[in-house]
């Protein structure tokens, strides 16, 4: 034990103070002993641990390494997202929410901007093919998004490889959002009405390259991983939650789905047209992080499935609108890239300079104040990588969200620490938050 | 009115002044008013559009039956409501885009989720969580929750709505039939001030401890400052002008 600079010993309320420092526990244990007290010490664990998947903080109430209680600590990423967007256009609000889980940020895009379609009685309007790359480029991001999980969750119990395998797989996703939508992460790309932006030329080949590659590389973790005692022994009946715990707690995603349970929004309830669409939704029925493990991977498969087949429809899709045609809604230009850098097409521009003046007047009052949404409200949720996603959108009939909460399956999903991990082990805790894969981000918002 | 012109009279009846929502009487909700088109206030507004006034109004009840399967679970709800002695706990129903909210009040909050949880031809097993809003101009309830449930078993989706004044923010609190709400409920606590009763703790979750004030209440300010950039100054956010 070292001292510690800036508490004294007896800078506390009640008992001793312990500065731990690493491979210390037999005079820690000596000390309490000395003190004549039981070995039960609360440790915080985070928010800035290398394990705890974020920002989490966990105060854990241990009993040797036995946890005897769990709690969560959250909030040290809450940046006022909903309360920001109250203030942007509806269009706007896209750039915000994007931010939200930053792992899956086409999500956040597509249930806000399919509730604010819902309020302005749009959805059947929406173009096919904004419906189809909004369902290519969220399939993309499960696959990324599983990817860190598997990835971080490997490196939280030692496997490395695990996670150097997971993020260089994950770097080729984002190089295709950045190809499609011009940036790896926060991308604003889905809005309401449709896409921000047509494929590029060229994406459709490299999403077919990137297919091919990926169906060499997954069997990769399966190799690694699925077998492998060391693996299954840290992720077996670890984490264990049944289906009547996973409801009562509001569980969805892969949580869920490892109960047995094949619940799935994509074919409940399904959005951007995602009954046109061959898949199987994964199950396994250990309960246990070793399933959500196993479901994750089966789930990346199936994504593999989708994005040929909406690349397949995009083929045929060349040159059709992304965007819904109401003018009223519909961001007046398409970008292009001149010599100075991004900007409106120079044929938009010479429409409002040259040709039209109620081109320009649209094009400034739909830039500067934006469409305005019916009064009213709506939930459209998705099934995010996560579990269910959801955007409370609200309107009160101006050009601004009356209010924008979003249900986020991370911030839900994390209520489950406490009974995944009480009575185990330290370093199954590790084990239970990374089955959970919560994105701080989405919890904090 | 009279001291704006001989014309004002016209100007109010003049299509552009008139509720812009096809709604009849008695079949909407008004929740206050916007004025105004551009955000101008005062002398500085020469838009002419000052004294536009135009009620925000949500949509209003709807008559039964209702649309499809929306109106079984309206059904099954009235008997099973009948059946516990709650005849009063619906206020309204309101559909709107395909999506049906039940509006209860705030007393039988509890025990008309515990029906829509357990009863066989409800059975609304998962709750996705409680969103709080405010309306400052809904005078004598300002403050709403606001509950989407889920029946896995029938695949329906509803919403409960539930009010409170401002001036007596408490709710009951739905954790003993939905434990996931622990947290919601907590967050709406923290970012509205609703008191849940009955909340097993109900503190604040993601602001700190020691905060004042309920962030997302509609009288809390956002906040920020003036950004300059290249000789010129953008205001924070919230002052900017908008076109309300």
């Amino acid at each position: 034990m070292s001292q510690d600079i800036y508490a004294g010993a007896n800078d506390t309320s009640e008992g001793r103070v312990f500065t731990v420092s690493g491979q210390d526990w037999d005079s820690i244990s000596q000390g309490l002993a000395d003190e004549g007290m039981e070995e039960r010490v609360v440790v915080n664990m985070g928010p800035q641990h290398p394990s705890t998947h974020g920002v989490l903080r966990l105060i854990l109430e241990l009993e040797g390494e036995t946890v005897t209680e769990a709690r969560c600590g959250i909030g040290y990423l809450h940046t006022g997202i909903e309360k920001n967007m109250e203030y942007r256009s509806w269009v706007q609000g896209v750039t915000f929410c994007t931010r939200m889980d930053y792992l899956s940020p086409f999500y956040n895009e597509t249930t806000y901007s399919l509730g604010v379609e819902r309020l302005l009685d749009i959805e059947d309007e929406i173009p096919e093919k904004a419906s189809v790359m909004r369902v290519l480029l969220m399939e993309l991001n499960r696959l990324s998004s599983h990817l860190v999980c598997i990835a971080t969750g490997g490196m939280e119990i030692g496997a490395l490889t695990v996670m150097t395998i997971g993020f260089r797989e994950r770097e080729l996703v984002l190089d295709l959002f950045e190809l499609i939508t011009g940036l790896r992460m926060n991308h604003a790309f889905i809005r309401p009405g449709g896409v921000a932006q047509d494929l590029p030329p060229g994406a459709l080949d490299e999403i077919a390259g990137f297919v091919a590659l990926m169906k060499k590389r997954l069997p990769e973790y399966a190799a690694l991983c699925n077998a492998n005692p060391i693996f299954k022994a840290r992720l077996e009946n670890v984490g264990h939650l049944d289906l009547e715990g996973c409801l009562a707690l509001g569980m969805t995603g892969p949580v869920l789905r490892s109960t047995g349970y094949p619940w799935d929004l994509r074919k409940s309830e399904p959005y951007c047209g995602y009954e046109d669409y061959d898949f199987e939704v994964q199950t396994w029925d250990t309960m246990d992080a070793y399933g959500r493990f196993r479901i994750r991977l089966a789930e990346m498969w199936e994504s593999l499935k989708i994005v040929e087949q909406a690349a397949a429809r995009l083929a045929k899709l060349e040159g059709a609108p992304v965007m819904v045609s109401d003018k009223k809604v519909a961001w007046p230009s398409q970008l292009s890239i001149g010599r100075d850098g991004l900007g409106n097409s120079l044929d938009h521009i010479r429409h409002i300079m040259g040709e039209s003046m109620e081109g320009l007047i649209h094009h400034f009052k739909l830039v500067t104040e934006g469409f305005r949404v019916p009064a009213g409200q709506a939930y459209v949720p998705v099934e995010s990588p996560r579990g269910e996603l959801g955007a409370h959108v609200v309107s009160d009939g101006g050009t601004r969200p009356f209010r924008a909460h979003f249900r986020d399956p991370s911030f839900t999903n994390l209520q489950a620490t406490s009974v995944m991990s009480e009575g185990g082990m330290i370093a199954d805790v590790i084990v239970a938050v990374a089955s959970i894969d919560p994105v701080m981000g989405g919890v904090d918002r | 009115m009279s001291d704006q012109g001989p014309d004002q009279a016209a100007v109010d009846q003049s299509p552009e002044n008139t509720a812009h929502l096809p709604a009849e009487a008695g079949q909407v909700q008004a929740v206050g008013a916007r004025s105004g088109m551009f955000g101008v206030k005062g002398t500085g507004d020469t838009s002419g559009y000052g004294g536009l006034a135009a009620p925000i109004v949500f949509p209003g009840a709807t008559s039964r039956p209702l649309e499809g399967w929306r109106e079984d679970v309206a059904a099954a709800l009235d008997t099973a409501l009948a059946g516990g002695g709650l005849h009063t706990a619906l206020q309204q129903v309101v559909v709107h885009r395909g999506e049906v909210t039940f509006h209860v009040r705030r007393e039988d909050l509890l025990a008309v989720a515990t029906l829509l949880r357990d009863d066989p031809a409800l059975r609304f097993e998962l709750c996705s969580g409680v969103s709080g809003v405010h309306y400052p101009a809904d005078t004598g309830r300002e403050l709403h929750a606001v509950y989407h449930l889920l029946s896995m078993t029938f695949n329906r989706r509803i919403r409960l709505e539930v009010t409170a004044p401002d001036a007596d923010p408490r709710l009951p609190s739905t954790v003993p039939v939905y434990p996931t709400n622990d947290w919601h409920e907590r967050e709406t606590f923290d970012m509205f001030g609703i008191v849940f009763d009955g909340h097993p703790a109900l503190t604040r979750i993601l602001m700190p401890d020691d905060w004042p004030g309920h962030p997302q209440r509609k009288d809390y300010p956002l906040g920020g400052i003036p950004v300059e950039y290249k000789g010129g100054t953008v205001p924070p956010p919230d002052q900017r002008r908008s076109y309300n």
